[in-house]
């Protein structure tokens, strides 16, 4: 078992915070192209396209044959042949997370590793495997014990891997819509401190308002990041408190490009949705990345929920999809910048979603509480990249298969 | 059976240097390979027109190789060699030059090793070491070669039954040999409680298992018997060597090095067996693969290790006297120079100029490399066996 994770107290305001350096951060591509998968929750090796040996450091040629290298699921089991702990580092990030356990890993899959251990996870133990990212956003391999032990979550070496709500205290950017509710209500139950509700307009009751203010938990604050003093008056009130933002904003209307949209309804969208994104970026990512690494409550993630469509583009839906668009980018840049700073930026990608907004999609479509699931999903795995919903995960899945006939298919 | 390897008849090994190691230095990997040369130079005589081969060694030069140092030093070498394999470059330098001078392609060839260590070096150089090690080993918690190595001393002891009280003894009995080294870092004794009861580093490596890292240099020249003479040198000849680079990729955590596979042919090659060292300068950068070197060596099965270290001495006037400088463990570490240390202080042994206590009547040593962990494993090993020739 883990220790629990206790209630952080509140923060001397003399103490000194602690910098939040990021692990070693130079790769090859290959590692890269490791952690891009890893960002999906998926456990991948290369595996040659000739003599399908499994190989591990990333290669760039099968060492048996010469082949080339693709990468592939494999079996997530291990057996760890031996361990230490590391009571010595010279790295800045390491120094302050000592002592850190590592061990050998004979992969079911056919390779040696060095891996990360969990607590629970001794030599001689058959472990799971999964492949976490760093705080830089760099593949690690993690041995987590075959069966789940009581407080798993809570392994101080685990937490370093994941954005765990746990503790935090949380900013959902919309609280008037039903995604923005499912959202904050999951984030309490998966036992978040607080979790501030955006509300941008006071004056103006909102459906299920009553309920969702009532939650103990929940905070209402007012936000509308369409306005620049709105977002930074918050981020100047919150400041060093918010650990995790959700920015669960969406404006979508029908409308084609030359046919049956109107730009009023684009202008709009992209202002809420895109400029939004970076109003709500450029006030609270700078007070995040300063806290890091500030113990159990540290700054830890910043989460976007946007459409899927973003990928793809979507015939009748074609503004809402390039808000979408505009929105992947950003946070694509964004996550480069965080990387350096320690802090998460993960994309969940919803399908069309369940409200007034997407009356004209056929079902299947998206309920709010899978985009809830799929938010507190990707903070407790530490993952990337996630899809709420079987249609967004569909789409995704033929888009990295084929992302140009994707698009034909999708806007045409 | 590969092909049967030629002795290396016309070749011998001279002139020793050690230049005085520094726990840290401001100086460049340049300027300590000039003070090895400066060093060869007021030993023997030889300017740098004389030199017609060069073979270099270093981790810090970068980002020049043997090319840049041979600009920098004035050398107009007709053969050289750039060998990046740390604690196995020493053998392989010597293996290397000796060829060349057997063939003709040099006649005085330099072997020189140099590293510089400035404050944060080592971690600046571990960070971008090897692809495979920034890839997969050094973010794992950052520890270094300490945690690689604390892998495989982990399960080494548990699989041949090895321990803490085997390594110390190996550890103290090279600090009993560095105290009559007057160059060596440590200087004070060490004794077997200090050792059990030092700070774990990533266990079960503790403090005395792990070396100092220094900047220092090492070197020796190989040239023809005749030559040599000429010079007025003592000279060893080559009985024997070995290099085996990857070897048994498929164990899981290493117990076994390189040595394996070709250690029949070096004692065939040399007419003699373990029982014929008079000592052994073997690569110490963690005792357990002094241990390793031990059984792959010949000495004993790994099974065998407890009461083969419980049964010798390992000190200067015991029996199989082991890193008589006191080696990496107590002289220092000069990053690539500590692959050259071996070949020196085994070379001055049996040419009876020892830098502190000499074995007496030393003839045979038997030089042993290890180096580049470039993931989870040392993968390059040599040996070497030298034999006293000419005292001069
Ligand atoms: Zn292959």
């Amino acid at each position: 078992m883990s220790e629990p994770l206790i209630p952080p107290k509140k923060k001397d305001p003399l103490l000194n915070t602690r910098a939040g350096h990021v692990p070693p951060a130079l790769r090859s591509r290959a590692a890269k192209a490791m952690a891009a998968r890893a960002g999906q929750g998926r456990f991948v090796l290369q595996a040659c396209e000739d003599c399908a040996h499994v190989t591990y450091p990333p290669r760039d040629r099968c060492p048996k044959c010469w082949g080339a290298l693709t990468w592939q699921d494999q079996p997530r089991g291990a057996v760890i042949e031996a361990e230490t702990t590391i009571k010595a580092s010279t790295d800045l990030f390491f120094r302050n997370h000592l002592p850190w356990r590592i061990g050998s890993a004979r992969l079911d899959a056919g390779s040696m590793a060095i891996v990360h251990l969990h607590g629970d996870v001794n030599q001689g133990d058959r472990v799971r495997m999964e492949i976490k990212l760093d705080r830089g956003g760099n593949p690690a391999l993690f041995a987590l014990p075959e069966k789940e032990t009581l407080n798993m979550a809570d392994d101080p070496q685990l937490r370093v891997f994941t954005a765990d709500p746990k503790y935090r205290r949380i900013l959902v950017t919309d609280g008037r819509g039903p995604v923005g509710q499912a959202v904050a209500e999951a984030l309490v139950k998966a036992g978040a401190k607080t979790v501030f509700l955006g509300n941008n307009d006071r004056l103006m009751r909102y459906p299920g308002q009553e309920q969702i203010e009532a939650m103990e938990g929940i905070e209402p604050v007012p936000l509308s990041i369409a306005d620049s003093r709105s977002t930074e008056a918050l981020a100047a009130q919150l400041g060093g408190r918010v650990d995790i933002v959700v920015n669960t904003a969406q404006h979508t209307r029908g409308g084609g490009v030359g046919f049956g949209g109107k730009l009023s309804d684009l202008q709009t969208g992209l202002d809420l949705e895109v400029s939004g994104l970076m109003r709500l970026a450029q006030a609270f990512a700078p007070a995040m990345s300063g806290r890091s690494d500030d113990g159990t409550n540290a700054a830890a993630a910043f989460v976007d929920v946007a459409s899927i469509f973003g990928l793809s583009g979507k015939a009748g839906y074609a503004g809402a999809a390039a808000a979408a668009a505009a929105r992947l980018s950003l946070i694509a840049g964004l996550r480069g910048e965080m990387a350096q700073t320690g802090i998460r930026v993960m994309s969940v990608l919803t399908g069309p979603i369940d409200d007034a907004w997407h009356q004209d999609i056929p079902p299947p479509k998206t309920a709010p509480v899978q985009i809830a699931r799929a938010v507190v999903s990707a903070l407790q795995q530490g993952q990337e990249t996630i899809c709420a919903g079987q249609v967004a995960k569909e789409i995704f899945g033929r888009w990295q298969a084929d992302p140009l006939l994707t698009i034909r298919e999708e806007t045409q | 059976m590969s092909a049967r390897v030629k002795p290396y008849d016309g070749a011998v090994v001279c002139a020793p240097v050690t230049v005085p190691y520094a726990r840290f230095s401001p100086e460049s990997a340049h300027w300590w390979t000039g003070r090895a040369l400066q060093a060869l130079s007021q030993q023997t005589g030889l300017k740098p027109g004389d030199f017609d081969g060069f073979c270099f060694a270093s981790f810090s030069s970068v980002p020049d190789t043997v090319v840049g140092m041979v600009q920098h030093m004035g050398l107009s070498p007709r053969w050289m060699d750039h060998i990046p394999t740390g604690g196995a470059s020493g053998v392989m330098a010597l293996r290397r030059a000796a060829r060349a001078v057997q063939v003709g392609d040099a006649e005085v060839v330099a072997c020189v090793s140099g590293d510089t260590n400035q404050i944060d070096s080592f971690r600046q150089g571990l960070t971008g070491f090897s692809r495979f090690s920034q890839d997969a080993t050094y973010p794992y918690g950052f520890g270094g070669p300490n945690a690689t190595f604390a892998l495989i001393t982990d399960n080494f002891m548990r699989e041949f039954g090895v321990s803490r009280e085997d390594f110390a003894k190996l550890c103290v009995a090279q600090r009993t040999n560095a105290l009559s080294n007057p160059l060596a870092l440590m200087k004070k004794p060490l004794s077997f409680e200090q050792y059990v009861n030092a700070r774990a580093i990533s266990d079960p490596v503790h403090l005395f298992d792990c070396v100092m890292p220094c900047a220092g240099a090492e070197a020796f020249i190989v040239t023809t018997p005749e030559k040599a003479q000429e010079l007025g040198l003592s000279v060893a000849r080559i009985a024997g060597t070995i290099e085996r680079h990857n070897a048994y990729p498929e164990d899981a955590v290493q117990t076994r090095g390189g040595w394996g596979c070709d250690i029949d042919e070096l004692w065939a090659a040399a007419g003699c067996g373990p029982q014929d060292m008079d000592c052994l300068q073997a690569y110490d950068d963690y005792p357990v693969i002094v241990a390793m070197q031990l059984a792959d060596l010949g000495f004993c099965t790994k099974v065998d290790l407890p009461q083969f270290i419980t049964e010798n001495d390992f000190t200067i006037p015991g029996s199989l006297p082991l890193n008589t400088n006191g080696g990496q463990l107590s002289a220092g570490q000069a990053g690539a120079a500590g692959g050259f240390q071996n070949v020196t202080e085994g070379l001055r042994q049996i040419l009876h100029c020892p830098l502190g206590d000499q074995i007496p009547e030393a003839r045979r040593a038997l030089i042993s490399g290890f180096g580049l962990v470039n993931f989870d494993r040392g993968v390059c090993t040599g040996a070497a066996i030298l034999e006293q020739e000419v005292l001069r």
